[in-house]
């Protein structure tokens, strides 16, 4: 798990990006009920790494991020895209501890990628 | 290729040009075309002296295969090496079609040659007598039917004393009856034309400058400055005549119902066709025409389905409707002389069948009885008459659409089985209203009766749309997302109506769009008050108010592309864009550039972007007002304004309009006595002239109704609806739209005027506002845990000197491209 800044500097219903140690880029969004979730911050429509200034809500109950280029809808719990089956984002586990929001690779989903 | 030569360009014609394309492209077709231009929409010739152009009237289009010669009238035929002549040239043929229309009648008079007397049939004509009217007083209408009725129209739209005069003994005899004829002429007497019954001319005579016509009356005489003949038209079969091919008593070339003249392979449709030796004066059987030719070249078997002989015009402001029987078993009528309405209906003897009947006054219930002629009356009969509530279901049969013969059975079928949700689908599904448009009523109520619900919910957590948002918010005073979906919606929001509620609280003049929760709502390129580009990175518009810069701005905007490493673009909207610019560099850049003197230009937004301007009075030659000044002062007044969707505007110094202010939302036109308005213009996907709301106005009388127009718009129109679908989409159009912001018919005024005093007193550049808020400036980095990296993922290759985003150019660049053809790099690089 990696600290990447305090809890209160993320908006609710807005994401931010964090540069991993390997180079990855994440997104971390906190909702409106200050829950957090973390998924890759690659479009993988547009191959630009822009997921993290999308807008958050949901459809139909699930919690959603919206790609800022084209506008599809993934899940933050899977990452899967809701509108297109073959395409999803990566998930990594994400907590808070002391205030500060730590990201880490999710090993499972690491190893199948 | 088989050779096919059409003569005449006429609504018809073009009609069966499109109708023979579509079935059998393999045709070779020469159209030629007597008048300098192509076909035209006849019908609503008089919409010409109401400011639109002969150009908006045009129904050309380019078609396969399809040559036109405008200008080459065809002079003669030689049938047996069937071959058509013009002065110009020699056309081959394997099939002919005469589409050659008709000519104005103008009876023997004596004087009828005189300069300052006129047909009304073409665009020429019209430009003939605007030409001859200026600085006249008076002018004179002979035929008091639908044409003479159009150009009494005219006359007033010209500002002269107007007289028709009919020698039948009511107004529009063909149409409707003694009693119809006089409602009408009550109102059309209301507006101060006069109208003389049972007279006709006798000796048109030139004295002192002006006319002098005589009648058959003793005690009536006119001096006037311009007569109108507009007493009837007669088929042009002059060609036909002179190659022997056979034409009717009175005229009209002889055909059958295949439309097929005694020569086999000449056919005639439109006005110019003696269909069985019926000559039809409307449109809509010449289209039925047009169509069966078109199956017949194409090997088909159809024949002329009858004629609906139907009318329902808008003449002089009164309503005239007649469908189906003129006279018959049993009628009955209701005449209300107060209101200025009659109405007449013709029934079976049993008086269950609806036969006929005509309407004057109030033409409202005119699709529903004429879809429901010769089937059962479809109501009560005092409902029907007088104008009440009418609760009725048509017959699938009924024809709804009589110009494109479309049935309530057609549809029905596009709602239920090709999904038609709304009415442009219909029309493009079944044609059904895009001719003349008065069964567009009817289409709305069939797609109610089809069981279509038109949701303008914003989205799954709104069951309301943006115009029932925009009131809630404004009444309740609710300056929260949290708070208006909490108390008004469900769930926790989407892209949808998170930049739907921030636009509306920003048009409420809320704040900084990135205060507070605002910040949450706002679309990405809201966000960051710059658009986002396709590999992530933004692009920077600073405002340049009526494209007007200084040298020294100039240098700015080059010498901070040029620090940053930006694209430089000149834009559509007389500005320039600098693209590729992170979004750590943002606040950098914006911090030279409010140093400058610079401001948002709103091009991330859906707000106000530019008001564009010709360089008026002050340089040109033919400038008759101040364009750029005024394009400055309304820029820097609706700066900042967010709306349902971008706003776009221009101003031009003169009539030549090389602003192109007619494309724009609200585009601004100057004469010599003031400013023209236009709103509801649109480029774009279907591009849209915008439609003259005021003419001659002065400055402060255009801004408060440009004020009253975008807070009208800001507040009742749909998410993302540009203002052309707004105004198309208000019951009443412009006309409507004009009683409510001018005349205030809603008592709405005085709100609006005030919405729009708040927005201009409460404007703030919203870049001054981030770059000196610390906590607004945070936001602007790459990564929260690395506030000074770049996305070291974001790459530019340098193309014709300057950079792009890497791999989108190389994209286009291997694909071979024929020299001189302009490579599109964002079709390229999909």
């Amino acid at each position: 798990m990696q600290s990447i800044c305090a809890f209160d500097r993320i908006i609710p219903g807005r994401g931010v990006a964090a540069l991993l140690e390997d180079g990855t880029q994440v997104a971390v969004f906190r909702l409106h009920d200050d829950s957090l979730y973390a998924v890759s911050n690659l479009d993988p429509f547009m191959d630009a790494n822009v997921m993290s200034r999308g807008l958050v809500g949901d459809r139909g109950g699930e919690p959603i991020v919206t790609s800022p280029l084209l506008k599809q809808a993934f899940s933050l719990k899977t990452g899967a895209c809701l509108d297109d089956e073959l395409v999803a984002l990566e998930v990594f586990a994400v907590e808070v501890l002391d205030g500060e929001v730590r990201v880490g690779v999710n090993s499972e989903v690491k190893a199948s990628a | 290729m088989s050779k096919l030569v059409v003569i005449g360009d006429g609504m018809v014609g073009r009609r069966f040009l499109e109708a023979v394309t579509q079935r059998d492209p393999s045709w070779e077709v020469t159209v030629l075309c007597e008048e300098p231009r192509p076909a035209y929409d006849r019908v609503r010739l008089s919409a010409f002296f109401d400011g639109v152009s002969a150009e908006e009237l045009s129904l050309a289009s380019e078609l396969p295969n399809v040559e036109v010669k405008l200008g080459e009238p065809a002079v003669s035929i030689a049938r047996t090496s069937k071959v058509v002549y013009s002065d110009k040239g020699e056309y081959p043929y394997d099939k002919l079609v005469f589409a050659t229309g008709s000519y104005a009648f103008v009876p023997p008079m004596e004087g009828a040659d005189l300069e300052g007397v006129f047909v009304y049939r073409t665009i020429d004509d019209l430009e003939a007598i605007k030409a001859h009217s200026a600085g006249k007083r008076h002018g004179v209408v002979i035929g008091g039917g639908l044409l003479g009725l159009e150009a009494a129209n005219a006359l007033k739209l010209l500002g002269l004393e107007t007289q028709i005069v009919e020698f039948a003994p009511w107004l529009m005899a063909r149409q409707l009856d003694e009693a119809g004829g006089g409602i009408l002429k009550q109102h059309i007497e209301k507006l101060g034309i006069g109208v003389d019954c049972g007279t006709g001319g006798t000796k048109i005579e030139a004295v002192d400058g002006r006319l002098r016509m005589e009648t058959n009356r003793e005690d009536i005489a006119y001096d006037t400055d311009l007569i109108i003949f507009a007493a009837g038209v007669r088929p042009r079969d002059q060609l036909a005549r002179e190659c022997g091919i056979e034409v009717g008593e009175r005229g009209g070339i002889i055909t059958d119902l295949s439309c097929a003249t005694s020569d086999p392979d000449v056919y005639a449709i439109g006005e110019v066709a003696a269909m069985e030796g019926m000559c039809y004066g409307l449109v809509a059987p010449g289209y039925s025409m047009a169509e069966v030719v078109a199956d017949r070249l194409a090997g088909g078997e159809a024949t002329f389905p009858g004629a609906d002989m139907s009318t329902k015009l808008k003449l002089l402001g009164v309503d005239v409707a007649q469908f189906g029987a003129m006279d018959g078993p049993l009628s009955t009528t209701y005449l209300d002389p107060a209101h200025g309405t009659y109405a007449k209906l013709i029934l079976s003897d049993d008086a269950q069948t609806l036969l006929g009947g005509m309407l004057v006054g109030d033409a409202e219930a005119y699709p529903l009885l004429r879809a429901s002629v010769g089937g059962k009356v479809p109501g009560k009969l005092a409902d029907l008459l007088g104008g009440g509530e009418i609760e009725g279901s048509l017959p699938d049969g009924a024809q709804v659409c009589s110009c494109n013969a479309v049935t309530k059975g057609d549809i029905m079928s596009a709602i239920h089985e090709d999904g038609c949700s709304d009415v442009p689908a219909l029309k493009a599904c079944t044609k059904a209203g895009t001719s003349c448009g008065s069964c567009v009523p009817m289409l709305k109520q069939l797609l109610k009766e089809g069981g279509v619900e038109v949701s303008n919910a914003v989205c799954e957590h709104f069951t309301q749309s943006r115009a029932e948002l925009f009131d809630i918010v404004k009444v309740t005073g609710i300056t929260t997302f949290s708070e208006l979906i909490a108390r008004h919606g469900t769930g926790a929001g989407c892209d949808l109506c998170k930049p739907t509620v921030a636009s509306i609280l920003a048009s409420l003049s809320n704040g900084h769009i990135l205060e507070g929760e605002q910040a949450s709502l706002q679309d990405t390129n809201d966000h960051f008050l710059a658009n986002m580009q396709r590999n992530g990175t933004y692009s920077v518009v600073p405002r340049i108010p009526g494209g007007e810069i200084t040298p020294d701005k100039l240098i700015v905007i080059g010498e901070v592309a040029k620090e940053f490493d930006l694209y430089t673009k000149i834009t559509g909207g007389q500005r320039i864009d600098m693209f590729g610019a992170r979004v750590e560099d943002l606040p950098k850049i914006w911090r030279k550039l409010v140093d400058a003197g610079f401001e948002s230009g709103h091009a991330y937004g859906k707000a106000l972007r530019t008001v564009k301007s010709c360089v008026g009075t002050d340089w040109c030659r033919y400038g008759v007002q101040d364009s750029v000044k005024m394009a400055i002062d309304l820029e820097l007044r609706y700066r900042g304004l967010r709306s349902p969707h971008k706003l776009k505007s221009a101003v031009s110094g003169c009539a030549r309009e090389c602003a192109e202010a007619r494309g724009k939302d609200f585009g601004i036109i100057a004469t010599e006595h003031g400013w023209n308005l236009y709103v509801g213009g649109n480029g774009g996907f279907t591009p849209r002239h915008a439609d003259l709301l005021l003419s001659d106005v002065d400055s402060e009388t255009l801004v408060r109704t440009i004020d009253r127009f975008l807070m009208f718009y800001i507040s009742t129109a749909d998410r993302l609806q540009r203002t052309s679908k707004w105004v198309e989409g208000l019951e009443g159009g412009i006309d409507y739209l004009r009683e409510v912001i001018v005349d205030d018919k809603l008592g709405i005024c005085g709100e609006l005027d005030a919405l729009m005093e708040k927005h201009v007193e409460n404007y703030a550049d919203e870049w001054k506002g981030v770059i000196d808020d610390p906590e607004k400036l945070e936001r602007f980095v790459s990564f929260v845990n690395a506030p000074e990296a770049p996305d070291p993922t974001i790459e530019f290759e340098e193309v014709r000197g300057q950079k792009f985003p890497a791999g989108t150019t190389a994209r286009s660049h291997s694909t071979p491209v024929a020299l001189g053809t302009p490579v599109s790099l964002r079709s390229q690089g999909k």
